[in-house]
């Protein structure tokens, strides 16, 4: 595959793909294994998954928990609710940038009232989108717990937040970005590890 | 400088359909047990009634609490606008409590502009005069798009009294904005005399652009704005202008039928076909929290409004 083969990708994607100095720490294949072993330890951990609902954090976590919950179909035989979550009200930042489009939130039917909830994002950092997630749980229901599932965890922690499943941890610095791009919304599976943009409204999560 | 929703003519293409884009996830709220955000924690709006309100005024006030703004009302009955106190020192009061947003409706036109000239806040034009109303243009929008989807294209036709309607200059503007094709149809008496440069063709005949209307609009004949003759009487006017069951028998089966409120039933309404299954005027109510929560957002949530125009001194 290369860059020149698919038209129609998001700028910032292209930005970070066509860098030369950023590396992919993770490939599409490493990516598909990951999943499924979170898939497996989220059926470990919950006794084979009854009443879970998987919800992904606008955008990518929403990919990453549909994903998720076809893995467990396959492994466990019978479908996994899954939803959305746009936290972008309830971030802690607002009012440090112009205001923003709002993401789908979605959640099946049944709500999330008694469900063990597990929320589902690409990149876990200062873990102040998970906290604005838990905040937005607060207003749609009470869930019986609440978890947390991550492609990347790569640390720089600024609250008292961890994940109950990590694809991967990858130590990176804070002149570092991870940028994961998925399939369906960028037309190829990596996990692309690069310097700081000059462009300080760039960097990742 | 902040911005401000005066004109529906404020908002570009996209500012409009990222309104009406935030209005559709907003309107999720609704639905939810919680109706709450807390985007607008520590943020006042103030509504500036100069004139009688019901619909808007509660609207406006639902949607700023249910973005956890603190909200402070104001109607001129009851205030020191009745000892004479004038537009700008009443404005001087409020820029002195710090309002981040000014929702304001005054019977001048062009009073939101003078205002946003004089605050820091934020100014939404709820009204004012018979110039404009752009949030109800913005829900009239919404509603339309709910019911029938994208607006590019779509025949819409507003009918009645256009001289004093702010509702039909707004509504004009913006479906011109959205691509929509908007006919006006009036006896010649109620139309403004610069109708000739607005952005959509005029009729006067009823009957005859009812086959290819989308949506009709039915306005409010405004009694009290009228201080002479525009026509004989008010059973004529219904009877050439009016919308009765038979007429809406005449519209296509995916018409709407919708009208701002407060409506004379019998005059420009039948009653059958206010309460009919085509009628989206109680849909429109609702509908009004969602868009303004949109606008209110989009102006004062961020560290910069998202949506609206600069006015200068």
């Amino acid at each position: 595959m290369n860059a020149a083969s698919r038209p129609e990708r998001p700028v910032a994607a292209r930005v970070a793909d066509g860098d030369p100095r950023s590396k992919a720490v993770l490939e599409g294949p490493d990516i598909r294994r990951a999943l499924t072993r979170i898939a497996h330890e989220i059926l470990e951990r919950t006794k084979g998954g009854h009443d879970v609902l998987l919800l992904g954090i606008q955008t990518r976590g929403v990919t990453l928990a549909e994903r998720l919950a076809g893995a467990l179909r396959e492994v466990e035989g019978r479908p996994v609710p899954w939803g959305s979550l746009d936290v972008t009200m309830y971030r802690d930042d607002l009012r440090m940038r112009p205001a923003r489009a709002l993401g789908r939130t979605e959640l099946p039917a049944e709500g999330v009232d008694d469900k063990i909830v597990v929320l589902v994002d690409d990149v876990l950092f200062s873990g102040r989108t998970v906290r604005a997630a838990l905040d937005s749980l607060n207003d749609l229901g009470r869930p019986r717990a609440v978890q947390l599932a991550v492609l990347v965890d790569r640390g720089h922690r600024e609250l008292p937040i961890r994940a109950d499943y990590v694809g991967k941890n990858l130590p990176t610095s804070m002149r570092e970005t991870v940028k994961v791009l998925l399939d369906e919304n960028d037309g190829r599976d990596a996990v692309l590890l690069g310097p700081v943009p000059s462009d300080p409204a760039g960097g990742a999560e | 400088m902040n911005r401000h929703l005066i004109s529906a003519a404020d908002l570009s293409r996209d500012d409009a359909l990222l309104v009406l884009d935030t209005a559709e996830e907003l309107a999720q709220i609704a639905g939810r047990s919680i109706k709450k955000l807390p985007t607008l924690r520590g943020r006042t709006v103030v509504n500036l009634f100069f004139e009688d309100s019901t619909r808007t005024r509660i609207s406006f006030e639902a949607a700023a609490k249910r973005l956890s703004a603190d909200v402070i009302n104001f109607s001129a009955k009851g205030s020191s606008v009745s000892k004479g106190e004038s537009l700008k020192d009443t404005a001087l009061t409020l820029e002195a409590m710090g309002a981040d947003g000014v929702v304001i409706r005054h019977g001048a036109s062009g009073a939101p502009h003078r205002l946003a000239g004089w605050v820091q806040g934020s100014v939404v034009n709820a009204g004012d005069g018979t110039h404009e109303h752009p949030t109800q243009a913005l829900l009239d929008a919404f509603t339309m798009r709910k019911r029938l989807g994208d607006l590019e294209g779509r025949k819409v036709t507003i009918v009645g009294d256009v001289l004093h309607s702010r509702v039909a200059r707004s509504n004009v503007l913006l479906l011109n904005t959205l691509g929509a094709d908007v006919t006006l149809v009036a006896p010649p008496t109620l139309l403004p005399v610069a109708i000739d440069t607005w952005p959509c063709s005029v009729s006067y005949d009823l009957d005859g652009v009812l086959s290819k209307s989308d949506v009709i609009m039915m306005l409010r004949v405004q009694q009290e704005r009228m201080n002479a003759a525009y026509f004989p009487t008010v059973r004529e006017y219904s009877r050439r202008y009016g919308l009765d069951a038979e007429r809406m028998a005449q519209l296509p089966e995916h018409a709407i039928v919708m009208h701002p409120g407060p409506m004379n039933r019998g005059v420009e309404i039948a009653a059958e076909v206010a309460d009919s299954v085509r009628s989206t005027i109680v849909e429109q109510v609702a509908n009004g929290v969602s868009a303004r929560m949109a606008v209110l957002y989009l102006l004062l949530g961020g560290s910069e409004s998202a949506i609206g125009k600069e006015v200068s001194q």
